[in-house]
């Protein structure tokens, strides 16, 4: 079908786009568009307003500052694929945005679309789980700072108020030498997940594990850490079986279900992905591939 | 609500400028007010790939777009991948190895090749499949568009 009728607005600064999220009543923000003209073209949204930030300039930057990496909320899939610094400083970000839908969708659809749409099944928000980020949110009455973990609210429901803009996600990087490892399982290649792991580890002079991360996406309405697994984890030598121990953590999520597969058959899933990804990752750091 | 906005791009090389609705998406302006219907229309939410158009340089899914948003931008089509006589190499590699039947996905899927093999002008069987996995054909005929693709690349090398 086509979009019902609304009122287009192109804001070429962030202040001029938050003053229109301040004024103006039932209004949508759009970023890349790959989800939210989707639902619009359904009608199953309809907002009066559409407020288009792909103008604005300052959004779509990546920046490290004081150790910090910052991405700017309209940086789009493919740019982001294609930044020598977040190959070198986050290959975990790098490997899930090529699982990500499809060249064609990758070159529109951008990072904090993909974190305020809130897919249960999308990657970036089991990356930036795994990274413990922060995002950043502006309105008219100033700035907020959202650790990632607090995001969801349920299902498809960031914390994010009508009045506020995502602007940037940041985190800190992982040192250099660090393993990662984003797999996933989808019938076919840009399909959405029916669950997937994300992975780190670094190790110590030992070969012990210094500190592991691990995320789920596909499981539950939003990313899911998965605490007790990184607890058994640390200090101690990745094997087989401990590796396999620490997987079975991620049957006890609490699991969602839906048409393309069953809660028990996603958490089987989600056991298997992350015993592989934290092989893959535990390889990785071992090897100093990501050195 | 919804007043016309005046656009200027360009498309396929020539500039256009139009008066056109903010909901009008990028592939019914090719289509209904510029006639260049070799852009196809599928599913209208981004699955089929059908209406997938270059958008300076890159390809994106008109479908998902609006024409408002392509404001300043290069646009290309089907119809500017074509020369002014006979067949581009790529199309004439398809009607060599049947990678077309009813021909529904073939511009959308010239317009992603066209962007993938300037990315990655040797691709494996496997890269080209993950390529198009974006563009759906239900005549079945992912074989023959493979063999397209890949017999067009040897003959570039």
């Amino acid at each position: 079908m086509k979009p019902a009728a609304f009122d287009y607005h192109r804001p070429n600064s962030v202040a001029e786009a938050l003053d229109l999220l301040a004024r103006l009543d039932d209004a949508k923000v759009i970023a890349g568009g790959q989800s939210l003209m989707a639902m619009m073209n359904y009608r199953y949204i309809a907002p009066e307003n559409l407020i288009d930030i792909n103008r604005i300039a300052a959004l779509a930057e990546i920046t490290e500052e004081g150790g910090n990496l910052r991405i700017g909320a309209m940086v789009r899939q493919r740019d982001a694929q294609d930044s020598p610094l977040l190959r070198a400083r986050a290959p975990l970000m790098i490997e899930a945005l090529d699982l990500i839908g499809h060249l064609q969708t990758r070159n529109r659809g951008t990072i904090g679309g993909s974190l305020a749409h809130l897919d249960p099944a999308a990657e970036l928000p089991a990356v930036f789980s795994a990274h413990d980020a922060v995002l950043h949110l502006a309105s008219a009455n100033g700035a907020r700072e959202v650790p990632i973990g607090g995001w969801s609210q349920g299902f498809m429901a960031p914390d994010l108020e009508p009045d506020e803009l995502l602007t940037a996600i940041a985190f800190s990087p992982w040192p250099a030498g660090h393993g990662h490892a984003f797999l996933e399982l989808a019938r076919r290649h840009g399909d959405f997940a029916l669950a997937g792991a994300a992975a780190l580890i670094t190790l110590d002079r030992q070969g012990r594990i210094d500190r592991a991360a691990i995320a789920l996406t596909g499981v539950d309405m939003g990313p899911v850490r998965l605490d007790a697994a990184e607890a058994m984890l640390a200090g101690q030598v990745p094997g087989a079986e401990l590796i396999a121990a620490a997987a079975q953590c991620a049957d006890r999520v609490a699991g969602i279900e839906d048409v393309h597969a069953s809660r028990d058959y996603r958490r089987r899933i989600a056991v298997v992905y992350t015993r592989r990804a934290l092989e893959l990752a535990s390889q990785r750091a071992a090897s100093g591939a990501g050195r | 609500m919804n007043e016309p906005l005046g656009i200027s791009l360009r498309v396929n090389g020539d500039a256009v400028t139009r008066s056109v609705e903010p909901r009008l998406t990028l592939a019914d302006f090719l289509r209904h007010e510029l006639s260049l219907t070799g852009t196809h229309i599928g599913c209208e939410h981004g699955v089929c790939g059908a209406c997938t158009v270059l958008l300076d340089g890159r390809s994106v899914r008109s479908c998902l777009m609006l024409a408002v948003q392509a404001d300043g931008c290069a646009v290309t089509t089907v119809e500017g991948l074509t020369p002014a006589e006979g067949l581009s190499p790529l199309q004439q590699a398809f009607a060599d190895n049947h990678g077309l039947q009813c021909g529904y996905c073939t511009p959308g899927i010239l317009c992603t090749l066209s962007e993938y093999l300037d990315i990655n002008p040797n691709p494996s069987e496997g890269e080209i499949r993950e390529a198009l996995s974006g563009n759906l054909c239900r005549c079945t005929g992912y074989q023959g568009i493979v063999d397209a693709a890949l017999a067009y690349v040897r003959s570039a090398q």
